[in-house]
């Protein structure tokens, strides 16, 4: 197996400070935000490789920087072995960047509402140059949907459909990596296991990579092979997908486990999670989740701790 | 026998529509007992929402209940009029919603607003409802209750405005709280939080509650009993163990089984076929029947099927006998 994507030390600033006049009247510095912190992942070819954590933990911003919505501040991303967060080769960048494509969240704000189905399913592969007489059937076909959709618009179709037809456009430009951002979680479950059912099938036929994305365990367990999982913008653990679920062992993943919401949870009193997120703009110093982990101490206040190996799980903690 | 603090009978809600009359709302009925979790689980637009809101005299017109009963602790309140309705809302029923600043004035203090409703609702002195406030803040959890009691809304993180809206809720003592995805907008760690904090005060103080939500292990765990609904209508009503590990609906039956935790370790995940149909375009008989397996000719050409006797828990014509699902782990 070969990987597709790697990421190196990747990191995202934003800058949230306030504006000029303000921070000048006020002397304030410039403030940032560190929403993707030093991580480090590899994907297999042909592998569906999850990241998970609450909201803010940076998942997002990870999907957008590999697909080029968003620019690292710094790291590495290469696809097939190409660097794409350089700024040299502009034509070697170009055409890896051909080989990602990424479906969001909510399929109702991702469709251009004049377009016709047709063409918005057309656009990537025109954009790559490729042949459309009879694609976006093709793909509807694909997808489970009829070829006399490709004449409608996106309202007429429910939210299910709406997502098939986001999965056909990013099929349109034959891509090889497609970042998932959220798929399902703004649909109910009935229509999502079909549409997770359809993302495998595609998967498997087409021998696409998936980097999926979501705030969902029971999602993420049944698409993964591998997963991580981020706590304020930084990995803390990552593991094969039987590993992690067999022994999870960062104190967040523990706390995360155990919070969610079980279907065999009848009356079940879970340990109650201790606090809530921290404001990203100010992070805990030395291990960021300190303030909320029941094993911590004060190395732990103070030093960051560093990934380690240990198995096949890699985990970043001073006290696993 | 107890008396439910809510009593919903045969309850129908229409809107009038230049295609035709929707119904959001058809024929539901279930009893909430003192102390007592319901959880009311569905996909979006089955009608969870309008039914609370039926039921708290908030329905948005041009909706309203057309026929049925809904009782406060024996008491009829579905005629009563918004001004009637605005005294017991707050005193007899506390609510709490998925966004916590529908239910917050931004420009009082979480203070104000607490110290308003006290006074509004029970008799007690300006100082007095101070202190309640303050006692209030602190079980639900608010660090620092007499400190932060002179904060804003927006001066708290969501799950802390969630806890703040509970105390709201709770701080008139009701004897019935509604809450409609109280938790959805909320991470997981922090959800775990608001659903522990809800089922001990509302256990402790045997009120009544009405849990609204799309998530079915929030179900799994909270409730004691659940109420599923369909394009409307009640598809199952049962103690939340049995319609979950034996569900006699087949829409309650997929329902489950289409859950990755249900599915643990298939390849595929179990699928129900279809979506739920529009109100304005429900099938014949049997709102379900198109997508349902066990389907026969009678299911989609005769009436609805309802729950009609307190005995039965599916509202259809052949309800599984058989089915244990996958146990989940
Ligand atoms: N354009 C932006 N400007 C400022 N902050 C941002 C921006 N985009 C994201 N963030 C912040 O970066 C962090 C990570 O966000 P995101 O990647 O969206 O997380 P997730 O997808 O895991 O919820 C959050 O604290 C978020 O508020
Ligand atoms: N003003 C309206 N006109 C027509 N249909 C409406 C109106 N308001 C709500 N509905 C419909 O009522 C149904 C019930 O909605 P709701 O109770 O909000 O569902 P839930 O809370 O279960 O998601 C939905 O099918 C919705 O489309
Ligand atoms: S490093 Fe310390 S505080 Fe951080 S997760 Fe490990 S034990 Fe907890
Ligand atoms: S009444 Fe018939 S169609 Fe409806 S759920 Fe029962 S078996 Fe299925
Ligand atoms: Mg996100
Ligand atoms: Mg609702």
């Amino acid at each position: 197996m070969s990987v597709i994507v790697r990421a190196k030390a990747l990191r995202r600033l934003f800058d949230v400070s306030k504006p000029w006049l303000n921070r000048v009247v006020e002397r304030e510095p410039k403030a940032f935000l560190t929403a993707v912190a030093d991580v480090d992942f590899e994907i297999e070819e042909g592998s569906v490789y999850a990241l998970v954590g609450e909201s803010g933990s940076g998942k997002s911003t990870i999907g957008k920087m590999v697909v080029g919505l968003t620019s690292a501040t710094d790291g590495t991303i290469e696809i097939d072995g190409i660097a794409i967060t350089g700024n040299d080769q502009k034509a070697k960048i170009s055409e890896a960047r051909q080989k990602l494509q990424m479906i969001f969240q909510d399929p109702y704000a991702s469709l251009n509402p004049r377009w016709k189905v047709r063409d918005i399913i057309a656009e990537p592969a025109k954009l790559r140059g490729l042949e459309i007489k009879g694609l976006p059937e093709r793909l509807l076909q694909q997808v489970g949907l009829s070829p006399e959709d490709a004449d409608k618009y996106p309202h007429e179709f429910s939210g299910g459909q709406r997502q098939r037809i986001c999965i056909a456009r990013a099929l349109s430009s034959e891509p090889k990596v497609i970042v998932c951002d959220e798929p399902t979680s703004a649909l109910d479950v009935s229509v999502q296991s079909q549409v997770l059912n359809l993302m495998s099938d595609l998967q498997e036929q087409l021998g696409l990579t998936y980097l999926f994305i979501s705030h969902d365990l029971t999602v993420v367990e049944h698409m993964a092979d591998k997963i991580g999982v981020l706590y304020l913008g930084a990995l803390v653990e990552e593991a094969p997908k039987e590993t992690l679920f067999a022994s999870p062992l960062h104190p967040y993943t523990r706390m995360l486990f155990d919070a969610a919401p079980r279907l065999d949870g009848f009356g079940r009193e879970i340990d109650v999670p201790k606090g809530e997120i921290p404001d990203p703009i100010n992070p805990p110093p030395g291990c960021s989740f300190h303030p909320r982990c029941p094993l911590a101490t004060s190395l732990c206040k103070t030093v960051r701790p560093q990934m380690r190996l240990i198995g096949d799980t890699r985990v970043s903690c001073h006290h696993v | 026998m107890v008396q439910p603090v809510l009593s919903i009978k045969s309850l129908v809600v229409e809107i009038p529509t230049r295609k035709g009359v929707l119904r959001p709302v058809d024929q539901v009925s279930y009893d909430i007992f003192p102390g007592e979790i319901l959880g009311i689980v569905g996909e979006s637009g089955a009608g969870k929402s309008m039914t609370g809101n039926a039921v708290i005299g908030l329905l948005e017109r041009p909706a309203r209940i057309v026929s049925g009963n809904v009782l406060l602790s024996g008491n009829p309140i579905h005629n009563l009029s918004a001004s009637e309705f605005r005294k017991i809302r707050g005193k007899k029923i506390g609510m709490i919603f998925q966004d916590p600043l529908t239910s917050l004035n931004p420009l009082l203090t979480v203070g104000e607003q607490l110290v308003e409703t006290i006074i509004e609702h029970l008799a007690v002195s300006k100082k007095e409802a101070q202190e309640r406030a303050i006692a209030a803040l602190e079980e639900v959890g608010i660090p620092a209750a007499r400190e932060r009691i002179g904060s804003y809304p927006h001066e708290f993180s969501g799950g802390m405005r969630q806890r703040v809206v509970i105390a709201l809720a709770l701080c008139a003592e009701p004897d019935f709280v509604i809450a409609d995805e109280p938790t959805t907008a909320l991470d997981v760690s922090v959800q775990a939080q608001i659903i522990a904090l809800l089922k001990r005060l509302c256990r402790e103080r045997g009120v009544g509650v009405m849990l609204v939500t799309h998530d079915m292990g929030v179900i799994a765990e909270a409730a004691d009993r659940v109420a599923v609904m369909y394009a409307g209508r009640l598809a199952e009503l049962g103690a939340v163990r049995d319609v979950l590990t034996a569900p006699k609906h087949p829409y309650t039956y997929g329902l489950m089984g289409s859950t990755p935790l249900a599915s643990r370790g298939l390849k595929r995940l179990k699928q129900i076929p279809g979506s739920m149909p529009r109100l304005g375009a429900l099938p014949e008989g049997c709102a379900f029947s198109p997508r349902c397996d066990f389907a026969q000719e009678v299911c989609k050409t005769g009436s609805s099927p309802f729950i009609a006797d307190e005995d039965a828990q599916a509202a259809c014509w052949f309800p599984l006998q058989h089915t244990k699902l996958r146990s989940s782990k």
